[in-house]
């Protein structure tokens, strides 16, 4: 059934076929309508959950580790200042190994105040060991949020799906939901092998010594290492059920470019139009957009970026001291590869400032103007 | 009482490990009693059975046996919040000897 509807509806949609049971959420702008419409389904019956009404992010998400923890299926969703407050709890869902899916809509972190989008809050969170995946557009919002609960409960690992604000979260678009008997299908029901059952009375995440703290971080790696191989399966799987791809990355006409841009979110798909008028003026362009950031996907962007001769990396955030931190990541992905091409880094859109095509033309120009990306951070669209 | 006897458990290797750490029985060998500065000793001649100190016990280390407060001071740290609450002061912190 297609529906038009928001990215922040979106979200919803995805966690009632997802059957959620415990929904606890603050709500924040931009994310309230995700919690909103939930709190509808829940008051309605569309929906079969617990619905937590709680006084912070903090207790939003200590109440989903608890609801997890006791073997039910725990969604929430906040947004900046609202995960920054969740922090000490996103470690305890990842080290607890509680696979509770959480809607992260983009919102630059204040002060000066802003309710407008950048990445700066979710990639503040990126070594709490969750996993993360960046949507580009509704329909991918849905989708993922199904593939999530699947990949996360498989691998007892939490995982965030992001959303820009506004450019996604309050903007409408047309999306194939998916038919809840299929849904069930590929996703059943949540049976965690060890749970708090007064049955079998157990005591979780207490005091470990230096004899077990190291095993338990490094099985936490190990089983991330296993989510790149998994999140591609189960997305090859969930195309056979509903004909549309998930995966790792979107590589947009980069079988034979020269030069690619490495996006990611909305700006991923403005990319794509940027790509093809830059493909119309000569210039043998290619986007490859990155939809997972944790597990980073290397082998896969080493497989991209080995094939052309220049990449420019668009970062809608800021590691102040280092630039952008996709860059980052895709420069520590290189490496240690022979013939891998010069990687440009560039900053845009902060704070909601639009990325427009013609970012992506000024991008394109000032890589095509030097042979080395000796300038560690060039910013795009900052006023002169 | 809780087992205090239990083999301390030691794990070979990360595959014998539970994915989630959960009753690796650290409590049982980690005695947090050994914290504790001041003790808190219960006169049985002004207990009046009423249970507010097991109530109030954080840890918890404070059980009813034969309707009377028994603390167990290989967890007590000694905070003193049952000697606060109790109504007819009944618990007194004396302190620690060593």
């Amino acid at each position: 059934m297609k529906k038009v509807m928001m990215g922040n509806h979106a979200l919803s949609y995805g966690a009632m076929l997802a059957r959620a049971q415990v929904v606890s959420a603050y709500p924040i702008t931009p994310q309230t309508q995700v919690v909103e419409l939930l709190s509808e389904m829940c008051a309605d019956g569309t929906l079969e959950a617990q619905f937590i009404k709680v006084e912070s992010e903090h207790s939003a998400m200590a109440s989903c580790i608890g609801a997890s923890v006791a073997g039910a299926r725990a969604f929430t969703a906040t947004s900046s200042q609202g995960l920054a407050l969740m922090h000490e709890m996103l470690h305890w869902a990842g080290g607890g190994r509680h696979p509770i899916v959480m809607g992260e809509v983009n919102r630059a972190m204040a002060p000066g105040w802003s309710i407008w989008t950048d990445q700066n809050d979710s990639l503040s969170q990126r070594d709490t060991g969750w996993m993360q995946f960046y949507c580009s557009s509704n329909q991918e919002v849905v989708d993922t949020v199904i593939q999530a609960f699947k990949v996360a409960e498989t691998l007892m690992i939490p995982a965030m799906v992001i959303l820009d604000a506004f450019a996604l979260s309050h903007t409408y678009e047309v999306v194939d939901v998916p038919e809840q008997a299929l849904v069930d299908k590929y996703l059943p029901p949540f049976k965690p092998a060890i749970r708090l059952n007064p049955a079998d009375p157990r005591a979780f995440g207490g005091l470990t010594g230096s004899e077990h703290y190291m095993e338990l971080r490094y099985k936490l790696e190990k089983d991330m290492e296993k989510a790149p191989a998994l999140i591609e399966e189960t997305g090859r799987e969930y195309e056979k059920l509903f004909g549309r791809r998930l995966g790792l990355i979107d590589a947009y006409r980069c079988d034979d470019a020269d030069f690619v841009f490495v996006t990611s979110g909305t700006a991923g798909y403005t990319a794509r139009v940027a790509v093809d008028e830059l493909r119309a003026s000569g210039v043998k362009a290619g986007n490859l957009r990155i939809k997972v950031f944790r597990p980073f996907p290397y082998r896969q962007v080493r497989e991209v970026l080995g094939r052309v001769k220049k990449a420019a990396v668009l970062d809608r955030n800021c590691s102040y001291g280092a630039g952008g931190i996709f860059y980052q990541e895709v420069k520590s992905a290189v490496y240690s590869s022979p013939g891998m091409p010069p990687i440009f880094g560039y900053i845009a859109g902060l704070g909601g400032r639009d990325i427009m095509t013609d970012s992506f033309k000024e991008i394109a120009a000032h890589a095509a103007s030097r042979d080395r990306a000796d300038e560690e951070i060039v910013w795009i669209g900052v006023k002169k | 009482m809780r087992p205090k006897k239990a083999p301390k458990i030691v794990f070979k290797s990360p595959d014998d490990m539970p994915t989630m750490i959960c009753s690796v029985g650290h409590q049982t060998h980690n005695l947090t009693g050994a914290w504790r500065n001041i003790r808190p000793e219960v006169d049985r001649a002004k207990c009046l059975k009423c249970g507010m100190c097991w109530k109030f016990c954080p840890e918890p280390a404070i059980e009813v046996i034969d309707e009377w407060p028994v603390v167990d001071y290989d967890y007590c740290k000694g905070c003193g919040i049952c000697a606060v609450e109790c109504p007819s002061k009944c618990i007194v912190m004396v302190e620690e000897r060593r």
